[in-house]
C-alpha cells in the first residue's frame, strides 16, 4: 500500500481538478437526498460537506468520494416523519459509532458471505427506491414539469458527447433555472422544499432525551444505516480497488465512515456512505488520493455559501431528471441477462431482495433476507448426496455431514442390490462428522440384515481418521 | 524492420484477426517482440465487481477474455509480452504506445457501420489519428 504522503500528495494536480468535478456532481443529489429523507437541503449539504471532509483523513481507501446517499436517506424516511430532525441526527451519531466497532471487530470480512446476487439486487432496488421517489415530484404537477424534466434528461444525455470538462448536471442546471427564472415559469423550486444557511455548520448536541426510550427509537434505525452505509462503502471500496489496481484497507474505510458519521451528526448533518456514482467520476476525472476528496467537500460548502442564494431557485423538475439519470446509472442493466443465464438459486435471489427491499422500502432488510435465502440454497445444494453404481461399486459423490445422510441412508434404503457384497467407494466424496460415520454405520447394519457384506473403499485421509472409529466398532462387535 | 509490435486486444474475433496480421509483421524480424496490450475499461469496472464473487474470479475472467488471441500467439510460435493497462481503452493504448516508442501499432476494427461509429465511436480509428507510429488496422 502506499504511503500516507502518496496518498495525500502523489497527484496533486489531478485531485485538484477532480475534486471541483465531484463537488459540482455533488450539490444536486446531496440536496434531492435531502429532500428523499424530508429534511432541508442543508441536512444533506452539510453532511456531505463533513464526511467529504472527515473521511479524506479517516477513510481507508483513497480517492473514494463518500457523502450524503440515497441508500441512507430512503432508511431514514420514517424515523423522520415520526420523530423530527433530532431523533435523526442522534441515531446518525449511534450510527457511526456501530460502526466504528464494526471496523474494530473487523466486520468488513463478513462482507464475503454477502453473494453477489444479493449485491445485485442491492444496486436495482436502490435504483427503483430512487426512481420511485421522484415519481411525486413530477406525476400529475404540470404539463411544464413534464416538460422541464424531459429537456434536462436530454440534455445530460446528449451534452457529455460534446462537453467532457464540465459535469452535464451542472449545465442543464445552470442553463435551466436560467431559462426558468427569466421565462417566470411556474415551477416548484428547491426553495418551497427548504431553506439555504450560508454558513458553516456549526457543533450542537441534538435535543432528544437522553433515554432508554430514545435509544430504543433510534437503535433499529442506526444499526440498518451502519449495516447497508458499510455494505455500500464496501462495495464502492471494491470498485475503486480494481478501477486503480491498487488496494485499500477495509477495516480502516469502516472505521473512517463510523468516524464521520459520528461528526456530522453534531454538525446537523444526516448519516451518509460511500458513493459509487461519485466516486467512479472521481477517479475517471483522474482522482486518485485523499485530497481529491477532501476538495469535493470544501468546494462544496464553498460553492453553498456563495451560490446560495441561486441554488434555491433550482426548478423542482431539473432536480428530479438528475436523478432519474442517477437511478439509471446505479441500475445493474445487464441483470435481465442476469436474470436468463445465472443459476436458477442466484437469479430468485437477486429478484428475492429487490421484491423484499421495493415492498419494506427497507435496504437492509432486503440484504439480509438475501444473504440468508443464499445461504439455504447454498445448504441445500451441498447438503445432496448423489450416488452411482456400477457393478457392485456405489460411488458416493458430495460431502457427507449431518444435514446430508438422510439421502444418503434413503438411497441405500431402497436400492436393489442383488450382489452378496458390495462396495461404498467413498473417492469423490468427504466425511464431515460423527453423523456421517453413524450414517456409514447404520448402512452397514442395514445391508448385513438383508445378508450384504459392505466394504467401504478409498477414503480420503481427512475422512479417515472419522471412518477408522467404524472400524474399531465392527472389529469389537 | 519492425521490433517491437503493439497488439491492441480486447480478446474479441476481430484482435484475432489482427493478431495473424501482427505474426505477419513479426516474421519479418528474428528479434521482434510481439506486446499483446489488453485494457481493462474502468467503466465496466462496476459490472465486473458485482458479477463476481471476489478479486480473483474477477481477474480470472479477464485473463480468459483474452486467452483465445494468447492461445493463437502460443501456437504461431513467436515472442510475446502480455501487458495488461486501466483505464479508457482508445487513450490508455495511444499513451503507452508514445511512451513505449513502438514501432507499430496493431489493431482490430469492430466493423461498425456509420451511425454506430458516430454514437459508439470507433477506437481503433482514435488509436490511428493519435498514436505517433503507423498503425495497422485490420478488418
Amino acid at each position: 500500500m502506499q504511503t500516507l504522503k502518496q496518498q495525500w500528495f502523489g497527484n496533486i494536480r489531478g485531485d485538484i481538478l477532480s475534486g471541483i468535478v465531484v463537488a459540482l456532481a455533488l450539490i444536486p443529489e446531496a440536496i434531492a437526498f435531502s429532500i428523499i429523507a424530508g429534511v432541508d437541503p442543508m441536512v444533506g449539504l452539510y453532511a456531505s460537506f463533513i464526511i467529504a471532509v472527515v473521511i479524506a483523513f479517516a477513510g481507508g481507501r483513497p480517492g473514494m468520494i463518500s457523502a450524503a446517499t440515497g441508500a441512507m436517506a430512503l432508511l431514514m424516511v420514517p424515523l423522520v416523519r415520526e420523530y423530527g430532525l433530532d431523533y435523526l441526527l442522534a441515531a446518525t451519531i449511534l450510527t457511526g459509532i456501530i460502526q466504528i466497532l464494526f471496523g474494530i471487530f473487523k466486520v468488513a470480512k463478513v462482507m464475503k458471505f454477502v453473494p453477489n446476487a444479493v449485491m445485485i439486487g442491492f444496486v436495482n432496488a436502490l435504483a427503483i427506491l430512487i426512481f420511485a421517489a421522484q415519481l411525486e415530484h413530477f406525476i400529475g404537477i404540470s404539463t411544464l414539469t413534464y416538460v422541464f424534466v424531459a429537456i434536462t434528461l436530454i440534455l445530460l444525455y446528449t451534452l457529455p458527447r460534446f462537453i467532457k470538462v464540465v459535469p452535464a448536471p451542472l449545465i442543464a442546471i445552470i442553463a435551466l433555472t436560467t431559462v426558468a427564472i427569466f421565462s417566470g415559469a411556474e415551477l416548484r423550486t428547491v426553495g418551497d422544499l427548504g431553506a439555504i444557511t450560508q454558513s458553516l455548520p456549526s457543533f450542537f448536541i441534538p435535543d432528544v432525551p437522553f433515554t432508554f426510550e430514545t435509544l430504543q427509537i433510534i437503535f433499529p434505525y442506526s444499526l440498518s444505516l451502519a449495516i447497508v452505509g458499510l455494505l455500500e462503502s464496501l462495495l464502492t471500496s471494491q470498485i475503486v480497488d480494481d478501477m486503480t489496481a491498487t488496494e485499500s484497507n477495509k477495516n480502516r474505510e469502516s472505521r473512517g465512515q463510523g468516524i464521520a458519521n459520528v461528526i456530522t451528526g453534531f454538525f446537523g448533518g444526516m448519516a451518509g456512505c460511500a458513493m459509487i456514482g461519485q466516486s467512479v467520476i472521481n477517479v475517471k476525472s483522474g482522482g486518485r488520493g485523499r485530497l481529491s476528496t477532501l476538495i469535493a467537500g470544501i468546494f462544496l460548502m464553498f460553492l453553498i455559501i456563495v451560490l446560495g442564494d441561486l441554488v434555491v431557485q433550482i426548478p423542482m423538475p431539473v432536480l428530479v431528471g438528475i436523478m432519474i439519470s442517477v437511478s439509471v446509472s446505479t441500475f445493474d442493466w445487464s441483470s435481465f441477462k442476469y436474470i436468463v443465464r445465472a443459476p436458477r438459486t442466484d437469479a430468485f435471489v437477486m429478484i428475492a431482495t429487490v421484491a423484499i427491499v421495493v415492498y419494506t422500502n427497507d435496504l437492509s432488510k432486503g440484504v439480509l433476507i438475501g444473504v440468508l435465502l443464499s445461504a439455504i440454497f447454498f445448504v441445500v445444494k451441498i447438503s445432496t448426496v448423489k450416488i452411482t453404481q456400477e457393478g457392485n461399486c456405489y460411488t458416493v459423490h458430495g460431502q457427507l455431514f449431518f444435514a446430508s445422510i438422510d439421502g444418503f441412508v434413503d438411497y441405500f434404503k431402497k436400492a436393489d442390490i442383488k450382489q452378496n457384497n458390495i462396495q461404498i467407494d467413498l473417492s469423490q466424496a468427504k466425511v464431515w462428522d460423527e453423523s456421517s460415520v453413524g450414517a456409514l454405520v447404520k448402512v452397514m447394519d442395514l445391508l448385513k440384515e438383508r445378508g450384504i457384506d459392505v466394504e467401504i473403499v478409498e477414503i480420503d485421509q481427512s475422512s479417515k481418521k472419522l471412518v477408522e472409529q467404524l472400524n474399531s466398532l465392527y472389529s469389537s462387535s | 524492420m519492425y521490433k517491437h509490435i503493439l497488439l491492441a486486444s480486447d480478446g474479441s474475433e476481430n484482435a484475432v484477426r489482427a493478431a495473424k496480421e501482427a505474426v505477419k509483421l513479426a516474421s519479418y524480424n528474428q528479434e521482434a517482440v510481439i506486446d499483446v496490450v489488453y485494457v481493462v475499461d474502468i467503466e465496466k469496472s462496476k459490472y465486473d465487481v458485482l458479477h463476481s464473487n471476489s478479486k480473483e474470479a474477477a481477474d480470472l475472467a479477464r485473463r480468459k477474455k483474452n486467452s483465445k488471441v494468447l492461445q493463437f500467439l502460443n501456437e504461431a510460435n513467436v515472442t510475446y509480452k502480455t501487458t495488461i493497462l486501466r483505464g479508457e481503452p482508445g487513450p490508455e493504448i495511444v499513451k503507452y504506445a508514445n511512451e513505449q516508442g513502438v514501432d507499430i501499432v496493431v489493431i482490430g476494427s469492430r466493423g461498425l457501420n456509420a451511425l454506430q461509429e458516430m454514437v459508439l465511436g470507433s477506437v481503433s480509428h482514435k488509436v490511428m489519428k493519435r498514436v505517433n507510429c503507423p498503425a495497422l488496422i485490420v478488418k
